[in-house]
């Protein structure tokens, strides 16, 4: 079965191209790109007003299966993923059980080859259990497929022990993402700490909690030679300490999440529990560094850390509300609102930071625009428009920061090996 | 009336709207003074005290207060959080909103708590101290209290001492003194000082000894041990010994100057028992002028003035 996608706008840096060009799918594989293309029999699809860029990747997830199977699937996530534009999600291990084991890395792989519409690649746990005492059994997790090893969800406390992880992953050539957070500073903060946190009585987490363990990861990936990737960086001060390592020639690379690049702190006021997620919201000053870094490159990567929780658990007390905000299904066209439309990004460096960039750092398989690459492919409508509306959202849980916003773009179509899993908007497998 | 449906936190209240509570409380607290304590103000009208944390003094003081006005009183006693019953916040708002009351009191060991209680139910809603945020009619009758022993507000400086950072009355008390024209000043150790103290609004000294002579008001705090992460100074002797009130600090304030505690007091560490007890303690007058404030906020929220006079 073929497929000629005509007259959209292809971009992809990594392949060289940016113009209004026919793209050619052929048994799942991209067959050509170019100016008049012609394919007897193939399925042509008009792309005109469209824009389009290699499969979006999501380093950052938590699809909840095995374990917590009324939040999120391996099934539901996906289709969420597809219906935010993403053809591939890395994801975090903290599932009950953690994923620290080869046979629990296998269970994801076939759960997702059985049930899964994009591609998706294990994350494996750091140390067992993630309780940051004794190294997971990583060899066997990389034999299965484990892409990168994180503890996320909590930053592994010991220095001594996060150097004897890095000291080990790296003999595999595998990143260690990590989660920053001293939770002796972090104490049983819930938003940051600064004038909010004293203004609405919620007990502070500082934002040297994140870039203490930023500094001491760096460090230790300096002397280790680990490859390190920094997940989810919320403050300032951690993309300083990036920008430096980077200028020294340290193999680090770091990720923002959307909600750290377009919210901050000052929409909390009104106790939120869909606002409330570790790291928490900082202060506007952060959140325009963050933005800065993300064009000037010291971010390599946007990953949404999507997080889905059931309505009855975000309908509590701050405190006790669990951290998190679905991110897959916004992504895209907060990035299109934000700042594609707003000239600060042009589509190039949208495929860096939601492609590219992000497989690189997490060990995924390249995709590209170009003859002989699998057909994963987005297609983006710039003009649509999105009502964020809880029944808009095909995750399994509706709690996201952004509900509400009116954004301007969004995946239309999505291809993944050449078969469509989002037509018109809709998610059709 | 007062312009906002419920008493969150004191930006919910003009200074203006302070002052007729202030003045509403001085005529409600003759009441207090009959022999039958009662006017039929809000008679027919239900009044729940939705008490998540275990409570006494205010409890007891919102449910007197509710009593002397005729309001049918209600006290539901939730356990220290809702998901304990394997309920949520919500889940409990919405329950008390199908039971039709006109004013829930409610008292919370988080922040936040009343205000989503209040985005789900349409009666009025009190907060009754939320956590380390706020408590409003703590901060009214403080402001009483001070009004009647002082004669004005205008122009007080106010010293709070102690546990600055865990404290829901200074939370309250510093606006509210802001916006009746005192100067509040928090004096404590570093590790009892909230975050940006700037953002209250109030002037930072670490040092008790320095600053009572200027004071009119020395404000003594709670050491809330249970609230802190680690233990926030080296022992109760040296804290006792930096920022205790004892009879000596109290001689270094000018004559007229007071001392106001919310209770309950821990004694020997923020307070001495002679100072407690002396003449220019008012630590009882607060307990009795909160039972006149409460009248006066749920009159005024419940519009008292459609269905009687206020006497």
């Amino acid at each position: 079965m073929a497929l000629l996608l005509k007259g959209g706008r292809v971009v992809d840096p990594a392949a060289g191209v940016d113009g209004v060009l026919d793209v050619l799918v052929e048994n799942g594989v991209i067959a050509g790109v170019g100016e008049d293309l012609e394919a007897p029999g193939a399925e042509v699809v008009d792309c005109a007003e469209k824009v389009l860029l290699p499969g979006l990747a999501d380093i950052h997830v938590h699809l909840r299966e095995p374990g917590q199977e009324y939040k999120e699937t391996i099934a539901s996530g996906t289709r969420a993923a597809a219906h935010g534009g993403f053809t591939a999600v890395a994801c975090m291990p903290n599932t009950a059980p953690v994923c620290d084991s080869g046979s629990t890395v296998r269970f994801v792989i076939e759960r997702a080859e059985e049930t899964g519409v994009v591609r998706v690649y294990p994350i494996g746990a750091v140390t067992a259990g993630q309780a940051g005492e004794q190294l997971a059994e990583v060899g066997d997790m990389v034999a299965e497929g484990a892409v990168a090893f994180s503890d996320d969800g909590h930053g592994i406390q010991s220095a001594g022990m996060t150097r004897v992880a890095m000291d080990y992953i790296k003999r595999f050539d595998v990143p260690l993402i990590a989660h920053c957070e001293d939770e002796s500073l972090a104490g049983g903060g819930v938003v940051n700490e600064g004038a909010v946190s004293t203004r609405m009585g919620l007990p502070g987490i500082p934002a040297e909690a994140e870039e203490t363990m930023v500094a001491r990861d760096i460090a230790l990936a300096e002397l280790t030679g680990c490859r390190l990737h920094l997940a989810h960086l919320s403050t300032a001060g951690s993309l300083e300490l990036v920008r430096r390592a980077k200028a020294r020639g340290v193999a680090v690379t770091c990720e923002v999440t959307p909600h750290h690049l377009f919210l901050d702190e000052d929409s909390l006021v009104t106790y939120d529990t869909d606002l409330k997620m570790n790291p928490p919201l900082r202060t506007p000053a952060d959140r325009e560094a963050m933005v800065e870094g993300l064009l000037d490159g010291t971010v390599d990567c946007i990953a949404t850390d999507h997080a889905p929780h059931a309505v009855h658990e975000k309908e509590l007390e701050f405190e006790l509300a669990p951290n998190g905000t679905t991110g897959l299904e916004t992504a895209l066209s907060l990035v299109n609102t934000h700042l594609v439309a707003t000239g600060k990004l042009d589509w190039a460096g949208v495929c860096r930071v939601m492609c590219h960039n992000p497989r690189s750092a997490a060990n995924l398989p390249e995709m590209r625009l170009e003859a002989g690459f699998p057909a994963d492919i987005t297609v983006v409508d710039p003009e649509a428009r999105v009502d964020v509306t809880p029944g808009w959202f095909v995750s399994r849980s509706r709690n996201s920061a952004f509900t509400g916003a009116s954004l301007l773009g969004r995946a239309s179509d999505v291809l993944v090996g050449g078969s469509w899993v989002v037509r018109k908007g809709k998610v059709v497998v | 009336m007062l312009s906002n449906r419920h008493i969150m936190t004191m930006d919910d209240l003009t200074s203006n709207e302070v002052t007729l509570i202030l003045d509403t409380a001085e005529s409600l607290a003759e009441v207090n003074q009959r022999r039958i304590k009662k006017v039929p103000t809000l008679r027919g009208r239900t009044i729940v005290n939705l008490f998540f944390e275990p409570s006494t003094r205010t409890r007891t003081s919102f449910e007197i207060a509710a009593k002397r006005l005729s309001a049918d009183g209600i006290n539901f006693t939730a356990s220290a959080s809702a998901t304990a019953k394997g309920e949520t916040l919500r889940d409990t708002a919405r329950t008390l909103a199908a039971m039709s009351c006109d004013l829930v009191v409610v008292r919370h060991k988080y922040a936040g708590a009343p205000q989503m209680l209040a985005e789900v139910m349409d009666c009025s809603v009190i907060n009754g101290g939320d956590g380390i945020h706020q408590h409003p009619t703590q901060a009214l009758l403080d402001l009483y209290t001070m009004r009647q022993s002082l004669g004005r507000l205008e122009g007080l400086r106010v010293g709070i001492v102690g546990d600055v950072c865990h404290s829901r009355v200074a939370g309250s008390l510093v606006p509210a003194l802001r916006m009746m024209g005192a100067t509040p000043v928090i004096i404590g150790p570093p590790t009892l000082m909230p975050a940006r103290p700037d953002v209250l609004g109030a002037e930072v000294c670490y040092d008790l000894d320095e600053v009572l002579p200027t004071l009119d008001v020395a404000y003594l705090l709670r050491v809330q041990f249970e609230r802190a992460t680690r233990m926030p100074f080296p022992s109760n002797r040296e804290y006792a010994m930096l920022y205790g009130m004892n009879a000596d600090r109290l001689a270094a304030m000018p004559s007229h100057a007071i001392v106001m505690h919310p209770g309950p007091m821990n004694r020997g560490v923020e307070i001495s028992a002679d100072v407690a007890d002396s003449p220019r303690s008012v630590i009882l007058g607060q307990v009795e002028s909160g039972v006149a404030v409460r009248m006066a906020a749920m009159y005024l929220l419940l519009g008292g003035a459609e269905s009687g006079a206020a006497a």
